[in-house]
């Protein structure tokens, strides 16, 4: 066993660690935000609309993570028109690649993750909200949003979880994030067997932390959707 | 020319289907039998499902696929070699895959089977056990049914989510349409194409299994349609 390697390779272990959380939370982030704005427009009265992001979402649910991320690090090559413009400077840079994809499949995924939890908001809260005279957008801010996010809780937490652990594919795409440091190390040293379990065992941790805080989170915001005990 | 390479692509879809089926056989399997240990009266077994569900889904696809693949055989070869042997393991790419796929997905199986044994009330087996039905027999007819009507939903989405999980196998080197569709995009310059080819592939299943799951619920949820109307 040949575990000082990774002793001596731990603070590459925590760089890659760093650039795991870094992609995890900006991909989180921005595909919170745009999630909100397409989940209360999935069942919009626009048919068009309705259809448009249903397609979109069955598109990058429907397909496998590492297509959509080679599609877009590989395939936007293929067009010269895009190569001459001045966007190609971001869109070859693997980086910029990793977290359109990962925003544009975890929006997918989000988006009905909510538009799932507001289906199950009784009509009785909405039409209250009308009687008091709120105006629709008082109505989501009051009361479509924290029912909406109170009610996916468990659900977009696994899918945090998901996140996380998706952002191992960006090593295929020469990223140094905790899954690339593992490969590395494995093609420096000829060990296979350390920088893997050192990896999964980061991961694990990670993925503890998360779930934990999810916990925590439910606990905290969506008790009151639970059974009352005693 | 191009349509040359195409068929060489779709052809190796065949070999993606081969590894998701296999790998959820192993699952479905891995899934009943962990199950059944959660919620039998072993505090050791409960102890064990427990750990492999958690480790196994709290570790990324790809990071138990390179373990299966590349650390597991370095552990064996060392004990081997410790011993004084001068036996050598290699997995198969296909192997590795299926021995992944199985085990992460038996770990979501278990919970979404162990989700729907609870949802068959005790009483029916009681009642089963006191009109004389072994056990085999009860689980047959009375549980499985009810089970099959129960794990569905958590079933079709293990299973999309498993077809899915099969294009990282093509990173161990497996020769499946992801694989194929890498070639093709390298030999004629057209990557968008090769990869959105393959991603129909998927979408395509993907589709055809959500239409299959619905028809396949329909028909284990008639008794239930028709007592609750």
């Amino acid at each position: 066993m040949s575990w000082d390697v990774i002793a001596d390779n731990f603070a590459r272990f925590l760089d890659g660690a760093q650039l795991t959380l870094l992609l995890t939370v900006i991909a989180l982030g921005i595909a919170f935000t745009l999630s909100i704005v397409l989940a209360l427009l999935r069942d919009s009265p626009r048919w068009w609309l309705r259809h448009m992001i249903g397609a979109y979402t069955l598109v990058f649910r429907g397909t496998p993570l590492l297509i959509q991320l080679f599609l877009i690090y590989y395939g936007l090559a293929q067009f010269e028109m895009l190569r001459q413009s001045f966007v190609w400077p971001w869109l070859s840079s693997p980086l910029i690649c990793v977290l359109i994809a990962f925003v544009l499949n975890t929006t997918a995924y989000t988006t009905e993750i909510f538009a799932g939890g507001l289906r199950h908001l009784p009509p009785g809260e909405i039409e209250a909200a009308r009687a008091y005279g709120m105006s629709p957008w008082t109505q989501a801010r009051r009361i479509l949003l924290p029912a909406m996010l109170t009610r996916s809780l468990s659900l977009y937490g696994n899918e945090t979880i998901m996140m996380l652990h998706a952002t191992s594919l960006a090593s295929t795409v020469t990223l140094m994030e905790i899954t690339g440091v593992a490969r590395n190390i494995t093609l420096n040293y000829y060990i296979q067997f350390e920088p893997y379990v050192t990896a999964g065992a980061l991961y694990l941790l990670l993925t503890f932390v998360l779930v934990g805080a999810f916990r925590f989170a439910e606990w905290r915001w969506a008790a009151y959707l639970q059974p009352r005990r005693g | 020319m191009l349509s040359d390479y195409i068929a060489t692509v779709l052809g190796a879809g065949w070999i993606s289907l081969q590894l998701a089926f296999i790998s959820l056989v192993l699952a479905v399997v891995l899934g009943l039998l962990g199950a059944l240990c959660k919620r039998s009266g072993s505090r050791v077994l409960r102890f064990m499902v427990g750990v492999y569900t958690t480790v196994v889904r709290g570790v990324p696809d790809l990071v138990l696929m390179l373990l299966i693949f590349y650390s597991f055989p370095a552990l064996l070869n060392q004990w081997f070699e410790s011993m004084g042997s001068m036996y050598t393991v290699e997995f198969s790419p296909f192997v590795a895959g299926c021995a992944t796929l199985g085990l992460i997905f038996g770990a979501y199986m278990t919970e979404t089977f162990r989700g729907a044994l609870q949802g068959i009330p005790h009483g029916q087996v009681e009642a089963a056990y006191a009109y004389g039905l072994g056990r085999v027999r009860t689980f047959r007819s009375i549980v499985l049914p009810q089970m099959i009507r129960l794990a569905l939903p958590g079933f079709t989405n293990n299973w999309l989510v498993l077809v899915k999980a099969t294009a990282l196998v093509s990173l161990l080197g497996l020769q499946d349409i992801m694989f194929r569709a890498r070639g093709a995009a390298e030999a004629t310059g057209k990557p968008f194409t090769f990869y959105l080819l393959a991603g129909g592939f998927y979408l395509a299943i993907t589709v055809l299994s959500l239409g299959v799951l619905v028809w396949v619920g329909r028909r284990y949820s008639m008794g239930v349609k028709e007592l609750s109307r």
